[in-house]
């Protein structure tokens, strides 16, 4: 259920963004989801692609600073108050979300959200019990 | 006024027969009462019998910063501790510090140095001295303290920092001698202006500087903007502290007081001595310190010196200001910062990689600033700005204590810090000076 996202640290300087997506583009990696965390002195990219195996292997071989974190991604009813139900099910069954951001693309008329959690096997415990649904792998790669 | 006469102005084949009872004495008192001395002599095959003049210190072994070093905390004294009445640290090379300790004798020649030092300066008895040196484990504040007691002068133990109280102190009662740091005297005189304080108003002699290199554009800055005498004086706590060598108001060099610190100038690779004028490394012996007396210590400094007498009278020989280091070590706010402390508490912190380098940097009449790059892996890398934050705190909490000054943590990426010729390069000092 849950789904693998890749996190890159980057130094705040000019460019480095862009070399990190020029360099999956060109491997044919395309990108689903991204978030981008930022202090003072570094940023944190996090993506969610179609082909995480590969993406990883491609940012190691380049110097680059990657890991590989389990999410999960959850299809968001388009509709005022959505996204406020699921948040409310996660704080009844006492889930600790780290951060969250959206995909790019919607799944039909759903939107889709990406969770990071502390503990992610109680939170895909607590998903299931109040029927929200978790996109797979499979389904993150027929996007 | 000068001091002590009798030994600074001494003539030099008199000198040098003190130079080589005191020699003489203190090889035997080394071999008799420090075992890693004893060490050392056995080694080389010396005995205190094979010196019967000061030319025979070159048989003697070398002593460096490994030595006090690998022998923390008290292998390289001689003297039993019951009988050290004072100690203090300086920077180390890695996790420990470097410890020096004085016997009250020692602290009576440390109070005769530094009143020497300060007398050549061009101080009176009966002067007031604004001393901004920290007081504390570094040797800077209490030895310019004991100093200025023994000369009779009337010392305001102000320490280093609280930069307002220091203008306050001093327009209230009209020093006459200011010591500190070259940087901060700088940085006191750029604070009383925006202060709308006249640094140049008050009663100012002379300044007594150092703890850190510093050049002539400074002095004439210094000079300029206090409206006093902008002399060097020099000293590293494993000598003495301050004391070791001071500008008398011809700043023609530093005078030495090589009845007491007896220096050589070396060829650092060969250990062979340069001709007088030519750089070296400085090498200095104690030759009458009780508590950790050092033979011929290596004090990593280059400098060239003089043997000729100075116009002031003193015969004693001048070395040059500082012209570097045969280390990696630098000088940051007047504390010793050396590379491989950083490399010793990355490797501490589990997960990091001793990939760093130091940037430090001085903005016009301002203080240093540092700041390490460290190099992230993805050992460290978390894709939660918490626990990477909390790692950059931690890096920074322990090298801030190690060097005892706050620095500036920056994560970079791999293979950011140029490395040449497959080594990094450590250090890059934007100073302006």
């Amino acid at each position: 259920m849950k789904i693998k996202q890749i996190s890159i640290f980057l130094e705040n300087r000019k460019g480095r963004l862009y070399d990190v997506c020029s360099l999956l583009g060109q491997k044919d990696i395309n990108i689903r989801a991204l978030n981008v965390a930022e202090t003072e002195s570094f940023g944190i990219l996090r993506i969610v692609v179609n082909k995480p195996d590969i993406a990883a292997k491609v940012l190691k071989d380049a110097g680059v600073v990657a890991n590989v974190t389990d999410v999960i991604a959850v299809e968001v009813e388009d509709r005022p108050g959505g996204l406020a139900d699921i948040l409310k099910a996660l704080a009844d069954e006492d889930v600790n979300i780290e951060y969250m951001y959206g995909f790019v693309e919607k799944a039909s008329d759903k939107a889709l959200m990406v969770l990071r959690f502390d503990d992610a096997d109680k939170a895909v415990k607590a998903l299931q019990k109040h029927k929200i649904k978790i996109v797979t792998e499979q389904g993150v790669r027929e996007l | 006024m000068i001091w002590n006469e009798e030994f600074e102005c001494m003539a030099p084949a008199e000198l040098k027969r003190v130079q080589s009872e005191r020699l003489k004495k203190l090889a035997a008192y080394v071999y008799t009462n420090c075992k890693v001395y004893k060490d050392k002599f056995d080694s080389l095959g010396v005995t205190p019998d094979d010196i019967r003049s000061i030319d025979d210190i070159k048989k003697l072994p070398f002593t460096t910063k490994i030595d006090m070093r690998d022998n923390y905390p008290y292998g390289l004294f001689s003297a039993n501790q019951k009988d050290v009445k004072e100690i203090h640290v300086s920077s180390g090379t890695t996790g420990n510090p470097t410890l020096v300790g004085y016997t009250r004798d020692d602290l009576k020649l440390w109070s005769e140095v530094m009143a020497r030092s300060l007398a050549c300066a061009g101080a009176e008895p009966g002067d007031t001295i604004q001393n901004a040196y920290g007081y504390g484990l570094f040797t800077g504040g209490l030895g310019v303290h004991y100093g200025g007691i023994e000369m009779g002068l009337r010392v305001i133990p102000m320490s280093s920092g609280q930069t307002q109280r220091q203008l306050k102190i001093m327009q209230d009662f009209k020093p006459k001698i200011l010591t500190c740091t070259p940087s901060y005297a700088l940085y006191m005189a750029e604070e009383a202006k925006e202060l709308g304080i006249d640094p140049k108003k008050g009663n100012w002699k002379i300044g007594v500087f150092g703890a850190e290199p510093w050049t002539e554009k400074m002095r004439g800055e210094i000079e300029a903007a206090w409206n006093m005498l902008a002399t060097d004086v020099y000293g590293l706590s494993e000598i003495i502290g301050p004391g070791v060598a001071q500008e008398c108001p011809h700043k023609n060099g530093l005078h030495t007081y090589s009845d007491v610190f007896y220096p050589e100038i070396i060829n650092a690779d060969s250990g062979e001595p340069v001709a007088e004028g030519e750089d070296g490394e400085l090498v200095i012996t104690t030759l009458t310190k009780q508590a950790i007396p050092l033979i011929r210590y290596r004090t990593r400094d280059v400098v060239s010196i003089c043997y000729g007498k100075c116009k002031c009278g003193r015969t004693s020989p001048r070395i040059s200001k500082i012209k570097g280091r045969t280390d990696d070590m630098i000088v940051v706010r007047g504390i010793n910062v050396f590379p491989s402390q950083i490399e010793h508490v990355l490797l501490g912190i589990d997960g990091t990689e001793p990939y760093y380098q130091i940037i430090v940097d001085r903005q016009q009449h301002q203080l240093d600033e540092v700041e390490v790059l460290v190099e992230v892996n993805s050992k460290m890398f978390s894709d939660e700005v918490k626990k990477l934050e909390e790692l950059r705190r931690k890096i920074k909490k322990e090298i801030s204590a190690v060097l005892s000054i706050s620095a500036k943590i920056t994560l970079v990426e791999p293979k950011t810090i140029e490395r040449s010729v497959g080594k990094a390069k450590r250090v890059i000092d934007k100073r302006q000076m």
